[in-house]
């Protein structure tokens, strides 16, 4: 990726976006969602937007879905 | 450990076993809500210490600090679950549901830890750092130095003064979001909508200039 699409990748805003407050209300359910291999992206479009989106809630996101990895085993 | 808010809960009808195990002793009595506690405790901290040190050194952050931070995330997460075991529905399983509050409290107090550092910026402007967090490569300074200089235009004519102060921190200055919003009083949501706005303001107006394409699949 070279910087412009890397810039214009950072500023499109998706309108689905449910912003952090709603992601982290509902990223237990998401990640369960994910670990079992649903498509939690067709079930919840706004907070895979935003998870795509936003770097701290992306990164709880990853946490969280490797804690449920790392214990399932 | 001592109870807190300690009542008898309504166990969500269709619990995964080991849920509805986690429920049941929690919400009940003497030694084994005590045992119960102590074993969730281990689960989260062993949590928080990986989710600490994987985070810690890039906000340099390390040693007996980062264990302090992760052994107060996890004591902390501990509270919250047995303050809030009331809510769980039986949405997910409840240890996925668990460990969310300890990688919350880890990023929270990664958040708070970051002013401690002697050298953060934030009323500096380090504009020159920009082409190099977006990939620009120098020897290309030809073809993007407009691109550059339009942005910097857009974000003082378009954004207003709180959108400035916050695109300026997170994207010129290289501040951490949770960091910034500690610092202004505010949270994680608030600061990501100002952002938000920000980033669709400054995109159209790059747009409007003929600087970035109006279509989905942007420039290659």
């Amino acid at each position: 990726m070279n910087g412009w699409s890397a810039l214009d990748r950072f500023l499109r805003t998706d309108p689905r976006d449910v912003g952090c407050a709603k992601a982290m209300e509902m990223l237990h359910v998401y990640v369960d969602l994910v670990a079992v291999g649903g498509d939690a992206e067709e079930r919840y479009p706004g907070i895979a937007a935003h998870l795509r989106a936003c770097g701290p809630c992306g990164e709880d996101f990853e946490a969280l879905l490797a804690a449920v990895r790392e214990t399932a085993d | 450990m001592t109870a807190v808010n300690r009542v008898v809960y309504e166990i969500p009808a269709r619990l995964d076993p080991e849920s509805a195990e986690w429920l049941r002793v929690l919400g009940g009595p003497g030694a084994g809500r005590e045992a119960a506690l102590a074993r969730l405790h281990e689960m989260l901290l062993g949590i928080a210490q990986r989710e600490a040190r994987r985070r810690g050194p890039r906000l340099l952050i390390a040693g007996p600090e980062l264990e302090d931070l992760a052994y107060q995330a996890a004591a902390d997460a501990v509270m919250a679950i047995t303050v809030k075991l009331g809510q769980f529905r039986g949405e997910s399983r409840f240890t996925t549901w668990a460990y969310r509050f300890v990688i919350l409290e880890v990023s929270a107090k990664l958040g708070r830890h970051f002013w401690r550092r002697p050298d953060v910026p934030l009323e500096a402007e380090d504009w020159d750092r920009l082409p190099d967090r977006f990939g620009f490569e120098p020897a290309r300074e030809s073809e993007w130095r407009d691109l550059l200089a339009a942005l910097r235009r857009a974000v003082d004519t378009e954004l207003t003064a709180r959108q400035r102060e916050v695109f300026i921190a997170i994207v010129v200055n290289d501040v951490p979001l949770d960091a910034l919003a500690v610092r202004l009083g505010s949270n994680r949501n608030a600061i990501y909508k100002i952002m938000f706005d920000a980033r669709r303001k400054l995109r159209a107006a790059l747009v409007a200039n003929g600087y970035l394409d109006d279509d989905d699949s942007g420039r290659s």
